[in-house]
């Protein structure tokens, strides 16, 4: 049996290496994604565009201006003369936000009286806005703090102490890096296995395997551990480059990663073996990891957070394997996540791989009669 | 004759800069109100010189003209006066067969008023009326090859090209199209039909016969066998088995070529030879293309086989190697075969013949555990192919229909694959990939793609994969087809010698002159075994006042028309 | 299948030869997308679960984000404060004693941030100088954003309220933060036209991509390049049907956005109508360019993921801001049609005609479809190889 299954993950592998297209897959996403996911997927919102309208005599107006235009999150601030240029800018998408100025701002500072700062925020990229709006709002309550009637009223900004932990700068790569462990090892395991049974029988070669004394059983831990080899590879090359490149810390232990990696992966390809299964054609395998995995990675929590869902949609997604491993590993990067919590997101792994595994066992047999 | 309808000049045709031309300094011209046959093995260049006359390819050197016009300035030209039929007849299979003419029809321009007498004529012609609104896919492989033909033909071309028309087809709907496509050219029309089957290009007016990109011959198919006139012999009544006396025969040196037909044996002899005494009744005979073919190549291997000289002998058994009991496929409510039932001794070659879609793949499938049977048994050296199929399995050896290694994976890596798979221990397995790479001389070649091998070293590294742990039982699918004539030669040599040590082999075929090497024949026609016995049986069964002397072909085409009445009565 | 007969026949009526030609490719292709399962898969089932997913699974409103709050001393104003928290609709709120007891929720991420109003609370008010702390999981920066921003919002109308009661003085300067077109900020808002442009891309290149690939794998592709057809009758013929498919496609995805999910359409459906033709040209044409250099159903839908799906998932602006992104990044996403049709889809469903930004945007889009089927027309000039 060894013998057997030795050649069988022997072959496997050299199948997809020398396989030209197969290097495609290999390392064309891997590669696309890192580069774009750490440098482009941020939610963090920098070099934006804002125009004011400053009526203001005073200096007070002046001085918000200059503040506002000293951040760096800023990159043109256009000053406008009226309410039309900007409602202009704003529909054009040329500005994200307008910040106006009343003629009496510095007057009623001056005077000990409430002043108020309007700003027009472009809601169709409502996440930017809010955000850009935050930033806004802690310039003019810094600025408040130095006016005469701010040096005896606390503003809210100096009321709230803020301490973030794990990621005290909020750092997005440190966000998005360990995340991209799980997604990448979610593709390829899913792709290199789904293409496997299937490209086979494109080619004719998997009744040259039917043919020959393996048992079913033997196919499918064949068909099962060179994606594992593979998926844990790349796993490996994306964990040092989170080390190394990103300098994300590591804080907890790889011994807890791996363990709980090798089931997310087992729960992966128990996915991509089903799918294969059912395609005649590497044209059906590649649509079907697709429509698998568009959903699994969206309700996954890798981009946005579960607690965002609605409350029906959340227990449905205990049952992606992402969503688990996702915790996992973030959570030993960033939060030295204790054995126990690990062990508490690895059980549901173990459970959907043993799920999976199954129901692809069953599949590839009933397939082959 | 008319004047020609096309010609090549000087061609030349390279797709590699590093590897050999695809088509080297070809000078050849094709004429009107005849069918050229444009003959050779796969890879010979047959499909590039139907490309390069449709102006699909333009030469690295030399001149394309068809129909007056030079393929690189007026390619529209052209086009719009010939008929092209691809590999895989161009059809769209998700369309149905009207529509397929429609949209031909369309693109060929075809004048509306025109339209319905034209459809009317081609439908007749091709038989195809019943089936207007089926989809083109789920036609069997001789309607859709009639279907392209249709297309091919809705505009009443000039010059008409074919290639590979009669791949997947069976004898019956090529004897067919060929009378077709015969008719077509009394009307004046050229015909260009490339085939890998030789026995094809002695119908056929002229022959242009290509092999690795270079024009062996050029002319009437008679010149060619002509070359071998007076020195092709038929040994019938042999005292000693057939297959040592080949071997023997083959080994001679007067001997170039040789092959089974049924009880007898065919020899093609040197110039001034004599053929040697192997205790039979020797008689000149026809010579035929291929004979001719093999002459200019050189002659054929030798007749011992290494491969089977390596081997240990089967193991003697009781009873039948391979056995079927009642075998019964069904797919939902379509029986694709019904109680099938034959049994297959030690050293003994069993031929599954038939129809496309007939039932033979269904039925050899099942032999060897591919698929599983809706009712019956078959056993493989003994093992019952349901119960102890793992053990089955490891008796058997395999070579599909098409080429079905790993083309990504070099010769070593699948011959270690498929030691590794048979459970060949390592010193074994080293032993037996050594031995693989010295009989078929796959030395040289060791780490090149599988995928990327010539076509005859693809056939030996399948064959060498299929033996490598010494099967008692061998199934070939199809194994030679589209291999040149030398290296189906060299393949039989094998499979005798192997027989000899009493391996039993099941094979289907779609070539006569395979079917004639085996010792007994099954004929599959629609789920059934409607005739089986050895060739020569089957011949005489047909044999009438005026057909004294029928070939395989024309007693499988005569069984299955008395098949078919019977079931019409 | 019965084939519909009628419209077929039809073509052979009348028009120019060279129209007939083009109406037979066009009769061809749509027969062969309605028998396909899989042109059907991408083009109804597709879309319509990414939709579904963008508009109800996938949010970037925060709302109920669990939170710890530490009491550590009992004052009225101190409870005022948890019972303020507690009612926010953006905190699930539990209280605790200790931070040591929260701690490990929010290490497994049960809890997103730990809101701490220390033992001298009330005494640091009464001398205007209250202090609380709010510890956020850092581990996903967003969120821990939104619970700052959220806590500060709590404890500032906390503050007013003292202000409206007399006991503090007025904060010298207040910000009127006001969100146009989407006041509600609601994320599925620009989330869902988003999603339209990557179904239409999934259409146009994507599925364009397969369709022509495989015309070239099954040697139908030789069979139609040897007949009288002209390259750009051939393509073109291929592409027309597409190009309704994604139109189709898009008015499938308009429908529910607007019917099922609420979003406002505030623009002219001519607008919308515009802006999609303009941006299935783009697609379509790269999808025929990557047909026609592959020429393998397999490269081709890997090569099309990548260079489309991906694209105008993460570098349109679609989720992520591209003036954030690195220059070389942002210079890259010019080329990126994408990229132009989010922005204007947004506008259109939720500001309405701003025909100034759609005439650009059209225009881009224009000029990088023509110059993919320049490519792709030369990738496939009527010869092989």
């Amino acid at each position: 049996m060894w013998t057997r299954l030795k050649a069988l993950i022997v072959k496997e592998l050299l199948a997809i290496l020398r396989d030209p297209k197969g290097r495609i897959v290999l390392i064309g996403p891997p590669i696309l994604q890192l580069l774009i996911f750490s440098f482009a997927a941020t939610l963090e919102v920098s070099n934006v565009d804002i125009a004011y309208i400053d009526r203001d005599t005073g200096r007070w107006g002046t001085e918000l201006i200059r503040r506002i235009d000293a951040s760096s999150t800023f990159r043109e601030i256009t000053p406008l003369t009226g309410m039309a240029e900007a409602r202009t800018l704003l529909d054009e998408r040329d500005v994200l936000a307008v910040v106006r100025i009343d003629q009496d701002f510095s007057r009623r500072i001056e005077a000990r009286r409430p002043a108020q700062v309007q700003i027009l925020l472009d809601g169709r990229r409502s996440n930017a806005a809010q955000i850009v709006a935050g930033y806004l709002e802690r310039i003019i309550a810094d600025l408040a703090s130095e006016t005469p009637g701010g040096k005896l009223a606390a503003s809210p900004s100096e009321t709230v102490v803020v301490q973030n932990w794990f990621n005290p700068n909020l750092t997005y790569t440190w966000f998005t890096v360990p995340g991209l462990i799980a997604v990448i090892s979610l593709l390829i395991g899913l792709i290199v296995t789904s293409l496997s049974v299937a490209r086979e029988r494109e080619l004719g070669t998997f009744d040259q395997l039917m043919v020959s004394p393996l048992r079913t059983h033997e196919i499918l831990i064949g068909k099962t551990v060179p994606p594992l080899l593979i998926g844990l590879f790349h796993a490996t090359l994306y964990v040092l480059a989170a080390i190394f490149i990103f300098q994300v810390p590591l804080r907890g232990s790889l011994f807890l990663l791996y363990p709980s990696l090798v089931f997310y992966l087992a729960a992966v390809i128990g996915v991509g073996l089903f799918i294969s299964s059912l395609s005649a054609t590497q044209q059906q395998a590649i649509l079907g990891a697709f429509l698998f995995a568009a959903p699994a990675v969206l309700l996954s929590g890798f981009a946005t957070p579960i607690d965002n869902m609605p409350a029906w949609l959340q227990p449905l997604t205990m049952l992606n394997p992402l969503r688990h491993f996702l915790v996992v590993a973030r959570g030993v990067f960033l939060k030295d996540l204790p054995a126990g919590e690990v062990l508490a997101d690895t059980i549901p792994l173990i459970l959907i791989a043993i799920a999976t595994l199954t129901a692809a066992a069953w599949l590839f047999r009933r397939r082959m009669e | 004759m008319s004047a020609d309808l096309a010609r090549l000049s000087d061609v030349t045709m390279r797709f590699e800069a590093a590897g050999p031309p695809a088509l080297d300094g070809i000078s050849a011209a094709i004429g009107g109100g005849a069918v050229t046959g444009l003959v050779g093995p796969d890879g010979a260049g047959k499909t590039t010189f139907l490309r390069l006359l449709t102006g699909l390819l333009l030469p690295a050197s030399g001149t394309v003209e068809a129909l007056g016009y030079s393929t690189v300035t007026e390619p529209e030209r052209i086009r719009a006066e010939i008929g092209y039929m691809p590999q895989r007849f161009g059809l769209y299979e998700d369309l149905t067969v009207r529509e397929n003419l429609n949209l031909y029809a369309d693109l060929r321009g075809l004048p509306a008023d025109e339209r319905a007498a034209t459809f009317e004529r081609l439908l007749r012609f091709t038989d195809l009326a019943r089936f207007e609104r089926r989809l083109a896919g789920k036609l069997s492989g001789g309607m859709k090859q009639k279907l392209g033909l249709a297309c091919a033909l809705l505009r009443r071309p000039r010059l008409l090209l074919l290639d590979e028309p009669s791949v997947g087809v069976d004898p019956l709907s090529r004897r067919e199209l060929w009378a077709m496509v015969q008719e077509l050219t009394a009307d004046g029309i050229g015909v260009l039909w490339s085939t890998a089957y030789l026995d094809e290009a002695e119908r056929c007016g002229r022959v242009l016969l290509l092999n690795e990109g270079k024009l062996l011959f050029d002319g009437p198919p008679g010149e060619l066998s002509d070359r071998v006139a007076e020195r092709v012999v038929r040994v019938t009544d042999m005292t000693r088995p057939k297959r040592q006396a080949l071997a023997e025969a083959l080994d001679r040196s007067g001997v170039i070529d040789g092959v089974i037909q049924g009880r007898a044996i065919r020899l093609v002899m040197k110039g001034g030879e004599e053929p040697p005494d192997l205790g039979g009744k020797v008689e000149t005979t026809t010579p035929r293309f291929e004979d001719g073919f093999v002459d200019i190549l050189g002659g054929g291997p030798g007749g011992r086989s290494a491969l089977a000289a390596a081997r240990e002998p089967a193991p003697e058994r009781e009873g039948a190697v391979i056995e079927a009991h009642g075998l019964t496929k069904r797919f939902g409510d379509f029986t694709a075969a019904e109680n099938i039932t034959f049994d297959i001794a030690r050293g003994e070659i069993f031929g599954l013949l038939g129809p496309n879609g007939a039932g033979k793949s269904t039925t050899f499938k099942m032999l060897c555990g591919l698929l599983k049977p809706s009712a019956g048994e078959g056993r493989v050296a003994g093992f019952d192919l349901r119960r102890d199929s793992a053990n089955a399995r490891s008796r058997l050896g395999y070579m599909a229909q098409k080429f079905s290694l790993y083309g990504d994976l070099s010769v070593r890596q699948n011959l270690q694959f498929f030691a590794g798979v048979y459970g060949l221990d390592r010193a074994r397995a080293n032993a037996q990939i050594e031995r693989m790479i010295e009989i078929f001389e796959l030395g040289r070649l060791l780490g090149t793609s599988a995928g990327s091998l010539p076509l005859g070293f693809k056939q030996r590294l399948a064959l060498a994969a299929a033996v490598m742990h010494e099967p008692d039982a061998l199934f070939l699918d199809e194994p030679t087809s589209g291999v040149d004539p030398i290296t189906r030669r060299e393949f039989w040599t094998h499979i005798n010698g192997l027989v000899e040590k009493g391996v039993t082999v099941l094979v289907t075929t779609h070539f006569m002159d395979e079917a004639e090497y085996c010792d007994r024949i099954a004929l599959i026609y629609r789920g059934r075994a409607i005739a089986s016995g050895a060739p020569d049986e089957l011949k005489a069964g047909v044999a009438s006042a005026e057909h004294p002397d029928p070939s395989l072909e024309d007693a499988f085409i005569a069984m299955i028309e008395r098949a078919e009445t019977r079931e019409a009565a | 299948m019965t084939p519909p007969a009628a419209p077929t026949q039809k073509s052979s009526q009348g028009g120019s030869p060279r129209w007939r030609r083009f109406r037979a490719l066009m009769v061809k292709e749509s027969l062969q997308i309605l028998r396909d399962p899989s042109s059907l898969l991408i083009a109804v089932v597709l879309p319509l679960i990414l939709l579904f997913l963008f508009g109800y699974g996938v949010s970037l409103d925060a709302n109920r984000l669990p939170v710890g709050i530490v009491m550590e001393a009992g004052s009225p104003p101190a409870r005022d404060l948890v019972a303020a928290f507690q009612a926010s609709r953006f905190f699930e709120a539990r209280l605790a004693r200790d931070r040591r007891e929260l701690a490990p929720d929010l290490v497994a991420g049960r809890i997103r941030g730990i809101v701490v109003i220390p033992a001298t609370f009330a005494a640091d008010l009464v001398e205007g100088r209250p202090a609380i702390q709010v510890i956020t999981d850092g581990s996903e920066p967003n969120v821990a954003s939104f619970v700052q921003n959220y806590a500060r919002g709590v404890v500032a109308s906390q503050l007013a309220q003292q202000i409206a009661e007399g006991t503090r003085p007025p904060p010298p300067l207040a910000t009127a933060p006001r969100f146009w077109f989407n006041p509600g900020l609601e994320s599925r808002f620009f989330l869902v036209p988003g999603s339209i442009v990557i179904v239409m891309t999934l259409i146009g290149t994507l599925l364009t991509a397969l369709v022509v690939a495989r015309e070239w794998e099954r040697g139908t592709m030789e069979a139609m390049m040897a007949t009288p057809v002209g390259i750009a009758e051939l393509l073109l013929g291929k592409l027309l049907p597409y190009f309704a498919l994604g139109l189709g496609s898009m008015i499938l995805c308009t429908s529910v956005a607007v019917l099922l999910f609420g979003v406002p359409l505030r623009g002219s459906p001519l607008a919308l109508l515009a802006l999609s033709m303009a941006f299935l040209c783009p697609a379509l044409g790269q999808g025929l360019l990557i047909s026609a250099v592959t020429k393998n159903q397999f490269v081709a839908s890997q090569v099309a993921l990548l260079s489309g799906f991906l694209p105008s998932f993460l570098l349109s602006g679609f989720i992520f801001e591209i003036p954030s992104m690195p220059l070389p990044i942002q210079w890259l996403t010019v080329i990126i049609p994408a990229r132009y049709l989010v922005p204007s889809l947004q506008t259109v469903f939720l500001t309405g005609d701003v025909w100034p930004l759609f005439r650009a945007d059209i225009g881009a889009m224009l000029l990088i479809g023509l110059v993919f089927f320049v490519l792709a027309s030369r990738a496939t000039k009527k010869r092989l190889v």
